[in-house]
């Protein structure tokens, strides 16, 4: 029971890892309907921001919102000046420019600061609760229930997060009611980096940073937005929960699996979950017209 | 009652896609002799190339012309390639008959897959064959199968000598004989692949890719059409993956990994989705442009690499293929 109980707290606290990326995925996913290859990069990338701030003396807080406000900026970025001009390609194509920003930030992150791992400070105190779970994770845990209710309230309550919606799901009706959707994209690049700058942030203690650290995560972070449900912020934290639980369960208790095929299990969960709900464990159901 | 008004149908419209004759002679005799004026390690390049191109070529048909999307194609590599391995280093088979045995293991493979396949669509099968190009390289390294795999290590296999009499009257090397095999191969399933495209099932593979809906209120079983397209996308990829392992004489894991897959999938994108002859561009793309990325700067070719790629999409959205045909349009207005 000892051991059950904490390997649920583990995938507890891993789940809280895929949890945060997963709110990212979803947030990019709404704004333009697509997954951004390169999410977990752009994160990684804003991390080693945040590092370069701590490491010149800026209080963490400080450079914590400075990252968020830069990656909100370079989000918006991004989508004005690459995904604007290449707006009519076929979506394959736009797949590809994903991978090629994946591989920019990459290898631009290798050569500003080197391959080797970082440590990067946690905002939470050392130790942990009765030795079970480390405080960081509850932080975590806490952070990403924020996260999850400022989205939730920016969707339900705010004209701008509706008119973001209305642009994502139908685009010309969008516009024919005055709603700027090309500006509409734009914020949701830049929402979905800053996310995932606090997602970033939050992991980079845990993981340490270095420039593949997202490579694996970001995987996990798709399932966890898959199983959950793409087109909601509850069920994608819902489903990373979930999947880091499951993880750690099957990863103890079947001995053939152990932690050499645990990515293997990330698998077969997406594949079971898609087969009996294709639109994810909360996800609703989309209709479309002939 | 007949009607009333004569239509004339133009007869290029009835009388079915014809292969250009011409172009395909002159690419076949320069594609033969090809290898005879050039070194051993060119040659070896060419020989991935055409490997590549098969692979594509089979990606191809499942996402341009059939709609659906895979970043999984590298796990169906793989399978074709180990395989080949395993059949020559455990069962000593002739090396030549492992090609074909490779590309129907993968066909049976695909067909399988691509059942579950069958209920996702769109960004959601691109993430279930993604998970699964993820996870083949983990199951071959697996513990429980090293026995049969190598593990970590991999599998040595080895290729076969030039048959005598070319090496006493061409003077043929190793690497000459496996780039005329790989040639010979790649325009057979070409031709395949044309014949299949404007057939039959090739109009019920597209019809399935513009509209299922549609598709299917019009008699087309989808599903069978899917899960088949799914296999015979795997058998092309699957017969690339044997052979890039007898012609690279090593198989193991790490050769397998998603990169693989996004490779294949840029080379797509970039040859030109739903043109069969795109392949070729698309191979060559993704053999030369990481080696030119790494030539520009060692430490940054990742990036220099995703510069190229993003600046290819600016200038040809809908790949080379689609460039040419526009050059062609344009063309013909000035004439």
């Amino acid at each position: 029971m000892e051991l059950f109980l904490q390997q649920i707290l583990t995938g507890l606290a891993n789940g809280a890892i895929y949890a945060c990326l997963a709110l990212a995925v979803v947030m990019i996913y709404q704004a333009i309907d697509h997954f951004n290859f390169a999410q977990g990069e752009m994160a990684m990338f804003s991390t080693y921001i945040c590092w370069s701030m701590i490491a010149v003396g800026i209080p963490y807080w400080v450079a914590f919102l400075l990252t968020i406000v830069i990656s909100f900026a370079g989000g918006v970025a991004i989508e004005r000046i690459i995904f604007k001009p290449i707006h009519n390609a076929p979506v394959l194509s736009h797949i590809v420019v994903f991978i090629g920003l994946l591989a920019i930030f990459n290898s631009l992150a290798g050569a500003i600061w080197d391959h080797t791992i970082k440590v990067f400070p946690s905002p939470f105190p050392d130790g942990s609760f009765n030795g079970l779970i480390g405080l960081h994770e509850i932080g975590m845990f806490f952070v990403t229930l924020i996260l999850l209710g400022a989205i939730f309230c920016f969707f339900r309550f705010t004209r701008i997060g509706m008119a973001m919606q209305a642009a994502a799901a139908n685009p010309d009706s969008a516009e024919l009611v005055g709603i700027r959707v090309g500006w509409m994209l734009a914020l949701g690049w830049g929402l979905a980096a800053a996310i995932g700058a606090v997602a970033g942030m939050m992991i980079a203690p845990i993981v340490f940073l270095d420039p593949n650290m997202m490579l694996g995560i970001l995987l996990y972070g798709f399932a966890a937005a898959i199983v959950g449900g793409i087109t909601s912020p509850g069920g994608a934290v819902a489903g990373g929960f979930l999947v880091g639980i499951i993880e750690n369960l099957a990863g103890t208790y079947i001995p053939a699996i152990g932690s050499e095929l645990k990515l293997t299990v990330a698998l077969v969960l997406i594949v079971t979950v898609l087969l009996f709900k294709p639109n994810g464990l909360f996800g609703k159901s989309i209709v479309t017209r002939v | 009652m007949t009607t009333d008004v004569e239509t004339k149908v133009d007869p290029r419209l009835t009388s079915g896609a014809r292969i250009n004759v011409k172009w395909v002679a002159v690419f076949v005799i320069l594609g033969v002799l090809f290898p005879f004026f050039i070194d051993g390690y060119t040659s070896f390049q060419m020989t991935l190339t055409i490997i590549y191109a098969i692979a594509i070529l089979g990606l191809n048909l499942l996402t341009g012309f059939n709609g659906q999307f895979s970043l999984g194609h590298s796990a169906f590599y793989a399978i074709g390639a180990y395989t080949a391995a395993i059949l020559v280093y455990h069962l000593d088979f002739p090396v030549y008959v492992t090609i074909p045995i490779g590309g129907v293991v993968c066909f049976v493979a695909g067909f399988l897959f691509g059942l579950p396949a069958l209920r996702l669509n769109g960004l959601y099968l691109a993430l279930a064959t993604f998970a699964l190009a993820v996870a083949v390289p983990q199951i071959l390294k697996s513990s429980h199968l090293e026995g049969l795999t190598g593990g970590v290590q991999g599998l040595d296999i080895f290729r076969p000598d030039v048959p005598e009499v070319l090496v006493n009257t061409f003077a043929m090397t190793m690497d000459q004989w496996w780039y005329l095999i790989s040639f010979g191969i790649m325009l057979l399933l070409f031709w395949a692949a044309w014949n299949l495209i404007n057939s039959r099932s090739g109009r019920a593979m597209m019809a399935i890719r513009d509209n299922p809906i549609a598709a299917q209120s019009m008699g087309i079983n989808t599903s069978l059409y899917k899960s088949l397209t799914f296999g015979v996308s795997a058998f092309y990829t699957g017969i690339a993956g044997a052979l890039a392992a007898i012609v690279i004489e090593f198989v193991a894991p790490d050769s397998f990994t998603f990169q693989l897959s996004i490779l294949l999938f840029i080379g797509l994108v970039v040859g030109g989705t739903g043109s069969i002859w795109g392949a070729i561009f698309g191979g060559l793309f993704i053999l030369m442009v990481p080696n030119i990325a790494e030539e520009v700067s060692t430490g940054l070719s990742y990036a220099v690499f995703g510069v190229i790629l993003i600046l290819v999409i600016y200038v040809m959205p809908s790949g080379i293929v689609g460039l040419v045909d526009i050059l062609k349009v344009r063309l013909k207005k000035k004439l």
